[in-house]
């Protein structure tokens, strides 16, 4: 029997350039084109002014730990032999949130405002996935 | 034009709550429900004339779920219908859409339903019954492949930027898991009436998601709970003391609550105190929603019983249990008595102010604030009741 593995993310049409970004190492995050602000995931408007237009821009990968929470409970078996595990949600330099993995620090080890940059992660020839890991703030 | 006290709950309907696989369906509660609550009026089900349905996670084609339970029912000529879902909120929503419609004399009996069946029973096959983590814990494209699962996960973000900010702390937590636990141990109905709970047990309870251990959480519960809305006269007819609507409103903030960390309750009590004509000195317990002990530390906080932030130090000392001086949650609310969404709060609220708690009846029951919430911090409602119009 196939060990389970974790679940990989369908490439959408709506979120193929941020995956396709992801793939060649640079975090992209969806901007509108009318005022300039971020969102993640993506999405049709903007709730800021409404517009439909919008681009995917790169942004620096630098942010800082937002929030996290420890994951004890196993929803799926790909992530039953990690638990504990922690998931944070990083605030981006450029003010927009990011939900992501902490490599390289123990769950109970992470601090709101701790720096971090981004990193990628290889799931499949085809998708790559951005996570995070600690930054010297210089 | 007041609609202070125009309406009242005439009737409450609660089928047994927990592991009760009398249906396959969550309509079959629904009906119990509905049924339970005219026969509590002492009206029959001819004298319906609205009905409005919360459908909860495992109605099937639940679009129009209130007109097909009017056809699951027999119901003719109904001047009133709506299927709504504002998460936990809804109830107290269905409530007070009700009363508007009665209040307008476009509807005069009206039947609010929540009903859910996330439970499976045992099977031979599999063992185990299915639990929440299948209706709840379902998981969104990227967020799957980073372990996000469900609405715990989510909540907890939350929680960890308040205890962050506040200094709130795992404790204070608990202690409201703790008092509820206490009502619930008064509360024949309640799921974990013969369980005590101390805070050594809480801590003792495995994480869910950190900061939220297993009795942080709210229940999972098969069932359904009705209530019928009449008007005030009419309800002084009927066979239990009426339940007057003083205030209603609803509270929907936006933005992304682990900025704002705040509720709609704000929002909604300026409308239903001043609708009520009370100040919050006049409440004399509240029922609040209670998803997680992090949400109802939250709507103390929004309600103005403490500064924001203090909610933690606010109910460390036992204060919202049967020994506090701010009756919450009386029959254990939805951590220890029965997870039916706004229903819960509702149905305790009616119970207390009837005078109908039995051991754990709240001495001053004149006054009765009820809240729920939907989603994180997300949506809101308050309804005041009240023993007298």
């Amino acid at each position: 029997m196939a060990d389970p593995s974790k679940p990989v993310p369908a490439i959408t049409p709506n979120m193929a350039e941020f995956f396709e970004g992801a793939r060649q190492g640079q975090l992209l995050i969806q901007k509108c084109d009318q005022c300039g602000t971020l969102r993640f995931p993506a999405y049709e408007l903007c709730s800021n002014c409404l517009s439909t237009r919008s681009h995917w821009a790169p942004v620096s990968g630098r942010g800082e730990i937002y929030s996290y929470n420890i994951m004890h409970h196993v929803y799926h078996p790909g992530f039953a032999a990690e638990v504990p595990y922690a998931v944070v949600v990083v605030e981006l330099e450029e003010k927009c949130k990011f939900v992501s993995n902490l490599l390289g620090v123990k769950p109970h080890e992470i601090k709101i405002g701790m720096p971090v940059e981004v990193t990628f992660e290889k799931l499949s020839d085809e998708v790559t996935i951005p996570k995070f890991r600690p930054r010297t703030a210089r | 034009m007041s609609l202070r006290a125009k309406c009242a709950i005439a009737g409450l309907g609660q089928t047994r709550m927990g592991k009760n696989f009398d249906h396959s369906s969550a309509m079959g509660f629904a009906v119990d429900a509905v049924e339970l609550a005219l026969a509590d009026a002492g009206l029959k089900r001819g004298d319906l004339d609205g009905l409005i349905v919360n459908p909860g996670v495992t109605w099937l084609d639940a679009t129009m779920a209130s007109f097909t339970m009017q056809q699951a029912m027999g119901l003719r000529d109904l001047r009133l219908s709506a299927t709504m879902n504002i998460g936990g909120a809804t109830a107290a929503g269905m409530i007070m859409h009700a009363a508007q419609s009665i209040a307008a004399g476009m509807a005069e009996c009206v039947a609010c339903v929540f009903a859910d069946a996330p439970l499976k029973p045992p099977s031979p096959d599999k063992g185990k019954g299915g639990g929440s983590a299948s209706a709840y814990g379902f998981a969104r494209g990227l967020n799957a492949a980073y372990g996000l699962f469900g609405v715990n996960a989510a909540y907890a973000f939350v929680a960890r930027r308040h205890m962050h900010l506040y200094g709130t702390t795992g404790e204070q937590l608990g202690a409201i898991a703790v008092a509820q636990r206490q009502w619930a141990n008064m509360n024949p109905d309640a799921q974990f009436y013969d369980s005590p709970m101390s805070m050594a047990d809480y801590h003792a309870s495995r994480w869910v998601v950190e900061p939220f251990h297993l009795y942080d959480c709210c229940l999972v519960s098969n069932g359904g709970l009705a209530v019928i809305v009449t008007s005030a006269e009419r309800a002084k007819d009927l066979r239990r003391p009426p339940v007057y609507i003083l205030g209603m409103a609803q509270g929907h903030p936006g933005g992304d609550p682990m900025d704002t960390l705040i509720s709609g309750a704000p929002i909604a009590k300026e409308t239903a105190f001043k609708m009520a004509g009370i100040e919050l000195k006049d409440v004399d317990f509240a029922e609040l929603y209670d998803c997680y002990t992090f949400t109802v530390l939250v709507t103390l906080e929004d309600y103005g019983f403490c500064k924001k932030g203090e909610g933690g130090p606010f109910v460390a000392d036992g204060r919202t249990g049967p020994m506090g001086s701010l009756p919450v949650n009386t029959g254990g609310g939805q951590l220890s008595s029965f997870y039916m969404w706004g229903m819960t709060p509702v149905s305790e609220g009616v119970i207390q102010v009837r005078g109908d708690g039995e051991r754990r009846q709240v001495a001053k029951h004149d006054i009765g604030l009820i809240s729920g919430n939907g989603g994180i911090l997300s949506t809101h409602s308050t309804l005041v009741l009240g023993a007298n119009p």
